[in-house]
């Protein structure tokens, strides 16, 4: 009997992935436990492994082959004593794949410098679902109704015609409403300004000035979830100045003091004091649903990484029950495995506040996206020397600026704004996060 | 009269208006058409439909001169000119029967008079018909659609008299057959009489002063349309401009600019377009306007005067009865707030010739496709390749069909030969589904079929095609 082997699901929520990369070929022996394939979820690369023993008989989808549906036959493995020559592809493969785009690098890791042992990152961060991820238009495996012409269009100016909304019978996507899309520029996958030819009639000036790079997966869901949450969140910003000097003190001794292999970074202290600052300001540490708001009970604090081609959020689960060698080790764990592709889609998905730091790249200050379905994210910029003003004189101290923006449904700007002050509070009395 | 407020006064009860107020019934509206004469409108009565029935009466007659060929001898042939005009007129009333009968049987209320567009009454808008002995209704409704359709275009200084010099509504109900005719403009209407009374046996002379027959269709399509013609044995005149066209009693003479000598016949039909029926409506107290005889609307036949729309030949070409039926149900929806209501697309309207050889279009011309700046991908297919046009007898004509080389878009398909105009719905409906040249050529076309020649066309614009 042969065994056939079926696109897995990663997550609860996974209905189509893109199978990136095959680690066997048709004739390989496999053993359980054997990593055949990498999976590329919108969110990670995960590996699949055998199951059963065999010879693989089959690969039925090539590598490279996109929005690949979760049952999908996708290899075919001829047990002990069965020829594998004689087996062929399943007839009726549920698998379409809609193309087969090039087999996505394995994401790899930065170098290793001092700003990548933070694991900190851009102002965007990357999806973290409490509830399961709004659908991408109609992306995600669901049949899009589009007429050829609108397809094609949409297809050669590069756009996911799954985010264009369709004006004809039962919500067909037509022509015009392509042609509309392209027109206001909104869903365009990529900015060149080949797209825009489409519409106005003027080609690109200089042929081969652009190109059209494919998007992919975790790109796309980028690109919704953050559109989703600009279109959908009345964002508002509030920031403040931290003096530093104490906290980075506070660091140095604890890093002297601390047993081999452990170093709290700034990060981890600044995730600890928004945890703890959530615990004090509670009502900050909410979701807006609609007719409910969502009140967590813990601070799950993702942080935002920067991993090839876009980023991600693990989450710190209940950071403000974890001493700040835990978040340390947590955090470095995190990030280490989220540039390597290597989380599990639990692991990333959830939480309650989002952290996202530039300040290794010697941003001031600056704002971010909130992550939805969270209601605030903390923007944190580089910690630099500053005059200030102390008691009427004038004096030098390292500054840390950061940016809270909320969702204004949930979070009102006076509860962010002792929420801030909370923040400010335990970053600048350091001794106080500790208790 | 007991009903006078309604939700939707239709004016006119052609194929725009009738259709119109079918549609408003359809959608729980309280409809009104009033009609100052035949319901059904030119198209049924004086148009579409009894020109028709003449067509077939030609047909007829044409194919029993090819009836030799398929080893069928026919005696003595004679052509009763009386019954066959009379069939025509039967056909009209029996389809305006129909459309009294449909209006019934969905409640529209039908008010026989003319009306004229009165002013505001609140929300309302007041239409006063007068009827016939001259009898007043006034009537009120939220809107008013005006579907009055067009009327033979007259030229100045000709007069037609009706006797010998024609416009279609005289052409196509003729006591006896002239020996000769001239008709002016060879447009739909002028190529069908031509046809008809070329078939006839009466000598045609068709002037155009275009460069070519059906100058609004594609120009490989008119140039096989007009050899056919002359083949035949009808003279045609083309970048000829009529001088003047004067009756002479028991004949006419048409005189041209130039050096094209004048030609002599015994009646001559105007056919040389038509002209709006947007007077005596009162529209000079509404914002309504008016330009060229044809009332400007919208996408969603709406006027510049909220509450009042224009739909079919009152507004303006092509005028065409499937295009103001197609108006009149979008104008109703769009009044009922319906999402499915759209816009008709641009060269979304099919025409239909029916003179011999058919000819039949939707979409762009090549050399307007050129012009709107599409580099096109252009495929052909002569029915001398098709096995049933073979075997019909009737194998001459052309498919071309037009792509955008960069969509795939069927930007237009014209055909000229064998019942084409039952063909062209094929290349409506891709257009409408926005198909492009791979979904039409994945598409089974039935062998034998005429339509075959259809699908060739479209695998030769890609270099496909099997029978040629």
């Amino acid at each position: 009997m042969s065994i056939e082997i079926k696109m897995p699901a990663l997550s609860p929520t996974m209905e189509t992935g893109t199978l990136g990369k095959w680690n066997v070929k048709v004739g390989d022996e496999v053993r359980s436990g054997d990593v055949i394939a990498e999976i590329e979820t919108d969110k990670a690369t995960m590996e699949v492994e055998a199951v059963d023993e065999g010879v693989i008989a089959v690969i039925a989808i090539e590598a490279g082959s996109e929005n690949v549906p979760v049952g999908a036959v996708i290899a075919v493995l001829a047990e002990e004593g069965e020829d594998a020559a004689t087996i062929t592809a399943p007839l009726a493969a549920p698998a379409t794949p809609a193309s087969a785009a090039p087999a996505p690098q394995a994401p790899q890791a930065p170098q290793a410098s001092e700003a990548a042992s933070t694991p900190v990152a851009a102002s965007a961060p990357a999806p973290a679902a409490s509830t399961p991820a709004p659908a991408v238009g109609q992306s995600r495996g669901e049949r899009v109704f589009a007429t050829p012409l609108a397809r094609r269009i949409a297809h050669d100016a590069g756009l996911d015609i799954a985010g264009v909304t369709g004006s004809g019978p039962y919500g067909r996507i037509l022509r015009h409403d392509v042609e509309t899309a392209l027109a206001s520029g909104s869903s365009l996958s990529s900015g060149s300004g080949q797209q825009m030819g489409v519409m106005t009639g003027v080609m690109a000036a200089v042929q081969g000035a652009s190109e059209l790079v494919p998007n992919s997966q975790m790109r796309k869901t980028i690109a919704a979830r953050l559109q989703q949450s600009k279109q959908e969140a009345p964002h508002f910003y509030l920031t403040v100045d931290c003096e530093i000097d104490v906290l980075l003190a506070a660091r140095k001794s604890m890093n002297e003091l601390a047993p081999d292999g452990v170093k709290i970074s700034v990060n981890d202290l600044v995730i600890r004091a928004a945890a703890m600052a959530l615990m004090k300001v509670p009502e900050a540490n909410a979701s807006w649903e609609g007719d409910n708001t969502r009140l967590f009970s813990h601070a799950d604090i993702s942080m935002a990484v920067a991993i090839d081609g876009g980023l991600i959020t693990p989450v710190i689960w209940a950071a403000e029950q974890k001493g700040l060698a835990e978040i340390s080790a947590v955090s470095r764990d995190l990030a280490t495995r989220a540039r390597d592709g290597k989380l599990d889609p639990s692991e990333y998905t959830g939480g309650s506040f989002t952290i996202s730091n530039l300040g290794m790249f010697g941003v001031r200050e600056f704002a971010a996206v909130i992550n939805p379905p969270q209601g605030a994210i903390l923007a944190v910029g580089a910690g630099e020397q500053r005059p200030v003003v102390k008691d009427g004189a004038l004096a030098v101290a390292t500054v840390m600026t950061v940016t809270l923006s909320a969702d204004h449904r949930a979070v009102d700007g006076a509860v962010g704004a002792r929420w801030l002050q909370a923040f400010k509070g335990f970053v600048e009395n350091p001794v106080t996060m500790l208790l | 009269m007991s009903e006078t407020q309604f939700d939707i006064i239709v004016i006119g009860g052609g194929p725009g208006g009738y259709v119109a107020a079918i549609r408003a019934a359809q959608l729980g509206m309280k409809a009104c058409v009033v009609e100052r004469e035949n319901l059904g409108g030119v198209c049924l009565n004086w148009g579409c439909i009894p020109t028709k029935a003449l067509l077939r009466a030609a047909e007829l007659r044409h194919s029993i001169d090819e009836m030799k060929d398929f080893g069928i001898s026919v005696g003595e042939v004679s052509i009763n000119l009386g019954k066959v005009v009379k069939r025509s007129r039967k056909v009209a009333e029996r389809l305006s029967m129909g459309v009294k009968h449909l209006l019934k049987k969905n409640k529209v209320t039908v008010i026989e008079g003319a009306a004229k567009i009165g002013p505001k009454a609140g929300a309302l808008r007041v239409v006063n018909v007068t009827g016939s002995g001259a009898s007043q209704t006034s009537l009120q409704a939220k809107h008013v659609i005006i579907a009055t359709g067009a009327r033979a275009r007259a030229l100045p200084g000709i007069e037609a008299d009706g006797k010998t010099i024609l416009t279609y509504r005289e052409a196509m109900v003729p006591a006896d057959m002239p020996k000769s005719i001239v008709i002016i403009g060879s447009g739909a209407i002028g190529s069908e009489f031509a046809s008809f009374y070329h078939d006839m046996g009466v000598k045609v002379t068709l002037v155009e002063a275009m460069d070519r027959i059906l100058p609004v269709e594609d120009a490989e399509i008119s140039e096989i349309a007009q050899k056919a013609f002359v083949k035949r044995g009808i003279e045609v005149l083309t970048s000829v401009r009529l001088a003047s066209l004067k009756s002479t009693g028991k004949g006419v003479t048409a005189t041209f600019e130039g050096d094209q000598a004048p030609v002599t016949a015994d009646r001559a039909i105007l056919a040389v377009g038509i002209s709006g029926n947007s007077e005596n409506l009162g529209l000079e107290t509404t914002k309504v306007k008016v330009e060229r005889g044809h009332i400007v609307t919208n996408q969603w036949a709406a006027t510049d005067e909220a509450g009042i729309y224009a739909i079919g030949d009152v507004t303006g070409p092509p005028w065409l009865a499937h295009k103001a039926s197609h108006e009149g149900i979008l104008c109703v929806e769009k009044i009922a707030g319906l999402d499915s209501a759209h816009p008709i697309g641009d060269g979304a309207v099919p025409g239909c010739t029916y003179c011999r050889p058919q000819v039949a279009s939707v979409g762009l011309t090549e050399e307007a496709a050129k012009a709107a700046g599409h580099k096109v991908k252009v495929g052909r297919f002569p029915f001398i390749g098709n096995g049933k046009a073979i075997a019909m007898g009737d194998d001459q004509g052309l498919i071309k069909t037009i792509f955008d080389q960069k969509t795939g878009e069927l930007l237009g398909a014209h055909m000229v030969g064998p019942e084409v105009t039952e063909l062209i719905q094929g290349y409506a409906i891709a257009r409408t589904l926005e198909a492009t040249e791979a979904e039409l050529m994945q598409t089974i076309f039935p062998h034998p079929t005429l339509s075959e020649a259809m699908h060739e066309s479209v695998l030769d614009a890609y270099d496909r095609a099997i029978h040629m």
